[in-house]
């Protein structure tokens, strides 16, 4: 299914728009003459993956912490019976910004790991609030002490 | 460096968060939102990349999508007196793409330094976790890897307009 998505155009398209975006007045046809494509193709294709899910998301990615506010990653551990209801209530907050389920190798019970995105540091601790009242649940946060390394670029493997 | 935004930049970013617009001339599209030029906005945000505001303008691919199907988040419980030596050198491995000293949660959750590690398959990325393992040596009290099995959300930042 992955390799009917793609194809070798899409493929040089993501692995070179994760490193930037011109700005300029005719971006996209910046881009495209660098992938050797029209203006109308590169679009094309950029509303097709996004359709498609392939890409999440593009345009500018804000580092909020350089603003004032926080990004905090946090846990929750969900019982299995109540799984999809506790989705529900923890996407439906606009402070979370990614959700993934995650299964530990050795049994930890957090099964539910989201990063809460805030405009300002007290925000975090509002939305904590808010979440464990509404899920019922306590939500145990990790905020980050320091950052060694950050590079979300991946090349394309299919 | 934590500026607070103007009230411009920040009805710019409200209005790309969701992302840029799909047309040939998306700054022009923007300015005309906004009610500004659009050499306006191409100078915001052309400032906003140079100071970090922006930490980069393109695609965030679906993992999954483009052939990443294990995504592990490999967390280590070090001692504290260590951490900042082991966590630049995991962080230097060409296959960690994010490492970050967090705090333990005791007693549910020992581990103090997290790696996440992607690949093409499980057994990919149990072999890369056993490199760190084998980095960290005998300052290794405990690790687990906790594998994503779904995407549940992945909207970025939502901050009200």
């Amino acid at each position: 299914m992955r390799e009917a998505l793609i194809d070798a155009t899409d493929r040089a398209l993501i692995d070179r728009l994760q490193d930037g975006f011109p700005i300029c007045e005719r971006p996209y046809a910046a881009a495209a003459h660098a992938l050797g494509i029209s203006e109308d193709d590169l679009l094309a294709r950029l509303r097709r993956l996004l359709e498609v899910r392939v890409l999440t998301r593009f345009g500018p990615l804000f580092q909020i912490e350089r603003m004032g506010g926080s990004f905090v990653l946090a846990a929750l551990a969900v019982p299995e019976c109540d799984w999809q209801r506790q989705v529900e209530i923890v996407n439906s907050f606009p402070e979370v910004a990614h959700n993934y389920r995650r299964q530990s190798e050795r049994d930890c019970p957090f099964n539910m790991w989201f990063v809460l995105a805030t405009e300002t540091t007290a925000g975090i601790a509002s939305a904590v609030r808010r979440i464990e009242t509404a899920c019922g649940l306590p939500v145990f946060v990790f905020p980050k002490i320091r950052e060694y390394f950050v590079d979300m670029k991946l090349s394309v493997r299919t | 460096m934590n500026a607070p935004l103007d009230d411009l930049d920040r009805r710019l970013v409200v209005a790309t968060q969701g992302g840029l617009p799909l047309v040939a001339r998306p700054y022009h599209e923007l300015a005309t939102t906004l009610g500004i030029s659009a050499d306006e906005v191409m100078s915001r945000l052309a400032r906003m990349l140079e100071c970090g505001l922006v930490r980069r303008i393109g695609v965030v691919p679906n993992h999954y999508a483009i052939g990443y199907t294990a995504n592990g988040m490999s967390v280590w419980d070090v001692p504290d007196a260590l951490i900042d030596g082991l966590g630049e050198r995991v962080g230097a491995l060409d296959f960690v793409t994010h490492c970050y000293h967090r705090p333990r949660c005791l007693p549910q959750w020992p581990y103090n330094l997290f790696a996440m590690v992607h690949g093409g398959s499980r057994s990919e990325v149990l072999g890369k976790v056993a490199q760190i393992a084998a980095l960290l040596g005998p300052a290794c009290r405990a690790h687990d890897i906790l594998f994503s099995t779904a995407i549940l959300k992945k909207t970025g930042l939502r901050i009200g307009g």
